[in-house]
């Protein structure tokens, strides 16, 4: 079990910005090649090394970047935009070269950067199978074995024939991840394939990842997910502008990432005035989440609660003031929307100048897990809207204590109480 | 147990690299459905299909013949003019259709290339090998016409399998070179159809090698579709004199296009997926 999968050592990857990585013409090239010359002798004039190319013109997409993965690991990759994580992944599926530093990889790799690499439009669910099935590294005989498999998993039977132009975008989707959910390497990389798709076939993916993992198959994960990689990897790493900045296990790491993720996902109050979201009749001072110990909070388990707290000034007195808050999934779909005036005395009175705290609880076992980000209005019913902070507030729900089968579809998934009793025996008992 | 695993190890390469024709070997089957996946597409949704594949050598055979067979009465070695162009024709659009078809491959496979690992080589080749199946449809009316001419080959024919051989080796180098270069520099693109039509005269299609003397004949076929044009007739039309000389030369030339044209791709195939 201790032996290594993947060993990656100081590697790193330079890309050239502007009009050298651009696809040249031949007349720029041409013109360079007369240029160059003297560029190198003027450079040389001034006492700079020769081959010295211009530093404003490259970026480090990848910084001595070092970690091993041991075999029947299941990894995490978690970074904001641009930290590296896609070219890490390309650099380990071989799909383009380091610049500096090297990679191990021991065993069968299968990279699955997207779903449904390959696929051609005029050729039919059974052609494409078979083409996507060999572009993924499968041979003709292990998709020959599998065939039936992966028609029954894609549940596009019917159409098998029929020119995948022809399909809806959600039997296009299952089809191209009926096919990789069936490549069998030793070690799986995987990007963002769970960004696609409505919740039922990412919660598929999910749950047929999950049991990839526990085959003892050695699965790298790149996400920003933070719900799923908690829920399926053992470790993660984080990168940052394209270096490794932490490695732990994965909820360790994910909880680092996410209160490291700006202060405005955590936990947002405006001191400054200038950056102050406002308004002359209400402005908000802050707003952020905690856990039911009264603890910030940016990564929850599904069967605990959350508490949202918000802080605003009113400046005038204002009747009929509410304060809303909107909770959207990973999907931007509205799951809710509360207001502090649907409970409280306040409703319907005038609210004098003075500072407001409002506060509520979100229940436990709720909100599937995933990631979440919160909206705040403020609003007179039926006449305006005063001030608005959109997207503030970000947490991740986790898989801890979610008991229920991955493939439940809907926006959420409440844990109800059910009361299940044969029918003869409550005759008898009557 | 370890022993078994194979270890792959990723590094920076430095300049030349070696050909890897084993590693093509191991993806023979993706090279198979790549092949396969050309030749499916190529006719789809169109109204004539596979008639193609005859239509353009047909059409180009009919005009050559009424311009340069009868009105500029150019010479065909004894040969009917419209079989001795059409000979020429079939492996010419072979190698035409290969060349614009392969060296737009790379380009038009951006998808893969950015998201899947495989020996890239796979796709030009693909794309000109696909060409085969066109070629062997072009090849049926060349048999048809020669029993209308009343023309049959004898035993030369045994060195048909030769000079296709030629034609594959030639088109391949060429298209390596065009590819790998299109990916960088978009003016292939547009160099092609002029290039092909350059090559098209450069070639004894429309008029007989024999127009020139011997020492500069042989010098000729540098140009590798010497070789396979005068070496199809030669076996299958049975003009007098073997072009042994001419087909030596340009399979030199035709193999030094193809080494050198590997070598190139290899060192550029790196860099494919950063800048396509």
């Amino acid at each position: 079990m201790g032996d290594i999968a993947i060993r990656v050592e100081e590697i790193g990857k330079r890309y050239r910005l502007g009009k050298a990585e651009k696809y040249k013409t031949l007349r720029d090239t041409l013109a360079s090649a007369f240029t160059a010359p003297f560029l190198k002798v003027g450079r040389l004039l001034r006492g700079e090394a020769a081959n010295d190319t211009t530093q404003d013109e490259q970026i480090w997409a990848l910084r001595e970047v070092s970690f091993e993965v041991r075999q029947g690991e299941v990894i995490g990759v978690i970074g904001g935009n641009g930290a590296g994580k896609s070219t890490l992944l390309k650099i380990l599926s071989r799909i383009t070269e380091p610049t500096t530093g090297f990679a191990e990889i021991h065993g069968r790799v299968g990279s699955l950067l997207e779903v449904g690499t390959g696929f051609h439009q005029e050729l039919t669910g059974r052609e494409n199978i078979y083409l996507n099935g060999a572009i993924l590294g499968m041979t003709k005989k292990e998709i020959d074995r599998k065939f039936d498999e992966i028609v029954a998993f894609s549940e596009v039977e019917k159409f098998i024939d029929t020119p995948v132009k022809h399909y809806s975008s959600g039997m296009y989707l299952r089809l191209a991840f009926a096919v990789a959910a069936h490549l069998e390497p030793e070690i799986l990389i995987v990007d963002e394939v769970l960004a696609v798709g409505d919740a039922g076939f990412q919660q598929k993916c999910l749950g047929k990842m999950g049991a990839v993992a526990k085959e003892g198959r050695t699965v790298l994960f790149v996400s920003h997910n933070m719900g799923a990689i908690t829920q399926l990897c053992g470790r993660a790493v984080q990168l940052e502008k394209g270096r490794l900045t932490r490695s732990g296990s994965a909820g360790e790491v994910v909880a680092a990432y996410l209160s490291s993720v700006a202060g405005t996902e955590l936990k947002s109050s405006w001191s400054d005035e200038s950056s102050k979201p406002n308004s002359s009749e209400v402005q908000f001072k802050s707003a952020r989440l905690l856990s039911v110990d009264e603890q910030p909070l940016s990564i929850t388990n599904f069967n605990e609660s959350v508490l949202v707290e918000i802080a605003y000034e009113v400046k005038i007195p204002i009747r009929n003031l509410s304060v809303t808050c909107l909770l959207y999934d990973s999907m931007s779909r509205l799951v809710f929307e509360s207001m502090d005036t649907d409970m409280s005395e306040w409703n319907g009175r005038v609210r004098e100048p003075d500072v407001y705290r409002a506060t509520t609880k979100i229940p436990p076992s709720l909100l599937r897990p995933g990631r979440y980000q919160l909206t705040f209005a403020a609003f007179i019913e039926g006449v305006k809207v005063i001030a608005r902070l959109d997207r503030v507030l970000a947490f991740d729900v986790s898989g801890v204590g979610y008991t229920l089968q991955p493939k439940r579809d809907g926006i959420v998934s409440p844990v109800l109480d059910w009361t299940v009793c044969r029918f003869s025996e409550h005759e008898r008992m009557v | 147990m370890q022993s078994n695993i194979q270890v792959i190890r990723i590094e920076p390469s430095k300049g030349w690299v070696s050909v890897q024709l084993q590693e093509l070997w191991a993806y023979r089957e993706l090279l198979y459905f790549l092949i396969w996946r050309d030749v499916m597409v190529r006719y789809k949704q169109t109204a004539l299909g596979a008639a193609w594949a005859i239509i353009q050598p047909l059409f180009t055979m009919l005009v050559f013949s009424l311009f340069f067979g009868r009105l500029a009465k150019i010479p065909s070695d004894g040969i009917p003019y419209p079989i001795f162009t059409y000979a020429a024709l079939v492996p010419w659009t072979f190698f035409s259709q290969g060349l614009s078809l392969a060296s737009n491959s790379l380009v038009g496979s951006a998808n893969l290339i950015k998201k899947v690992y495989f020996p890239r080589l796979c796709v030009p080749i693909a794309a000109v090998t696909s060409g085969l199946i066109d070629f062997a449809i072009a090849f049926t009316m060349l048999i048809a016409m020669m029993l209308y001419y009343g023309i049959f080959p004898g035993v030369k024919v045994m060195w048909l399998p030769v000079m296709l051989l030629l034609t594959l080796i030639t088109s391949l180098g060429v298209s390596l070179w065009l590819s790998a270069l299109n990916v960088h520099f978009r003016d292939v693109r547009h160099i092609i159809p002029f290039l092909t039509q350059l090559w098209l005269f450069a070639t004894p299609i429309a008029y007989p090698s024999s127009l020139l003397s011997e020492p500069w004949r042989t010098f000729y076929s540098i140009n590798p579709m010497v070789g396979v044009v005068e070496g199809f007739r030669w076996a299958l039309l049975g003009a007098e004199t073997a072009p042994g000389p001419m087909v030596m030369v340009s399979f030199l030339a035709a193999i030094a296009i193809l080494v050198s044209g590997l070598f190139y791709f290899r060192r550029l195939e790196k860099t494919f997926a950063d800048v396509v």
